[in-house]
């Protein structure tokens, strides 16, 4: 598969998901944020996790402002499969392509930790059935919330992906990821529990072909 | 012509950095009941701008991008 990589400034992340993706023998191009790109040129696009614009106003709010983030609207029109990692996750929130929005971990403490998971519905585009995973976090604002209205519609529409199994941050619903459409989001990263020694290898069920 | 646009968190948002200010507060102010912490943007315009057009605009800014609608609501002065 082609992979799109998006890189803000203040994204940390991005080596992670080329070698993460590379390992597993995907082609990677970069995708810089003043740049458009035609949206139908890849087969998944990837913003990964960092600290965009130092989160300032908000957690992926200037972000979402960006010429590269117009492309990637078009390419959640045209259907192209669009994950968020970790301010990935926040950036679709701000755009609107996720609903819900990500903020600080209600004990105010960056928390850095393994976490255990639980895969609660299936998704098309990023192959995890349905099952257990553990997975590292690393977020000072991963608070999901969603209004009650939000959360219904979510819920019939299997719209919730990954939930915790001891919610860290106060999360609504212990939400950890959600679909909508092509587009997810989730906190966890997934790159960084490639190789045993990382701590695991649960992270590598992402990006096999469907 | 400036304008100040009060940013906080919803109510049923629960504010967490308010929660911990509120919790150290409180012990020496008894008549506290509560507190809560947002952000204050300064938007500066440029002469000549009206205040009804400063006004207008600072709003379209705040739905834009200055405030998530979803978890924050928001309020405008005009400070000179």
């Amino acid at each position: 598969m082609k992979i799109g990589i998006l890189r803000f400034l203040g994204t940390n992340c991005d080596y992670d998901i080329w070698e993460y993706a590379k390992a597993l023998g995907h082609d990677c191009e970069w995708l810089w944020y003043k740049d458009q790109f035609n949206p139908t040129a890849y087969d998944r696009i990837i913003i990964p996790g960092g600290f965009s614009y130092g989160d300032y106003l908000r957690s992926g709010a200037l972000a979402s402002r960006t010429p590269v983030m117009a492309s990637v609207k078009q390419a959640a029109q045209n259907n192209i499969p669009i994950l968020g990692i970790c301010n990935g996750f926040q950036i679709l929130c701000e755009i609107g392509l996720l609903p819900g929005a990500l903020l600080a971990n209600n004990n105010r403490r960056f928390i850095d930790k393994w976490v255990d998971l639980e895969v609660v519905s299936e998704n098309n585009y990023w192959s995890w059935g349905q099952q257990n995973i553990r997975l590292p976090i690393a977020h000072g604002e991963g608070r999901y919330f969603i209004d009650e209205q939000g959360l219904k519609n979510l819920e019939d529409q299997g719209g919730i992906w990954m939930r915790y199994n001891d919610n860290p941050n106060g999360s609504v619903a212990d939400i950890a990821g959600v679909t909508q459409g092509t587009v997810a989001g989730l906190m966890p990263h997934p790159e960084s529990a490639i190789y045993e020694w990382m701590g695991g290898t649960d992270g590598l069920k992402l990006l096999r072909e469907s | 012509m400036k304008i100040l646009v009060k940013i906080l968190p919803k109510p049923e948002v629960l504010d967490s950095a308010g929660r911990a200010t509120f919790n150290a507060l409180k012990a020496d102010f008894e008549s506290l009941s509560g507190c809560h912490l947002g952000k204050l943007v300064e938007l500066d315009f440029k002469e000549g701008v009206t205040e009804k057009k400063a006004l207008e605009e600072a709003e379209k800014m705040a739905n834009s991008l200055l405030i998530n609608p979803l978890v924050e609501i928001c309020e405008f002065e005009v400070k000179e």
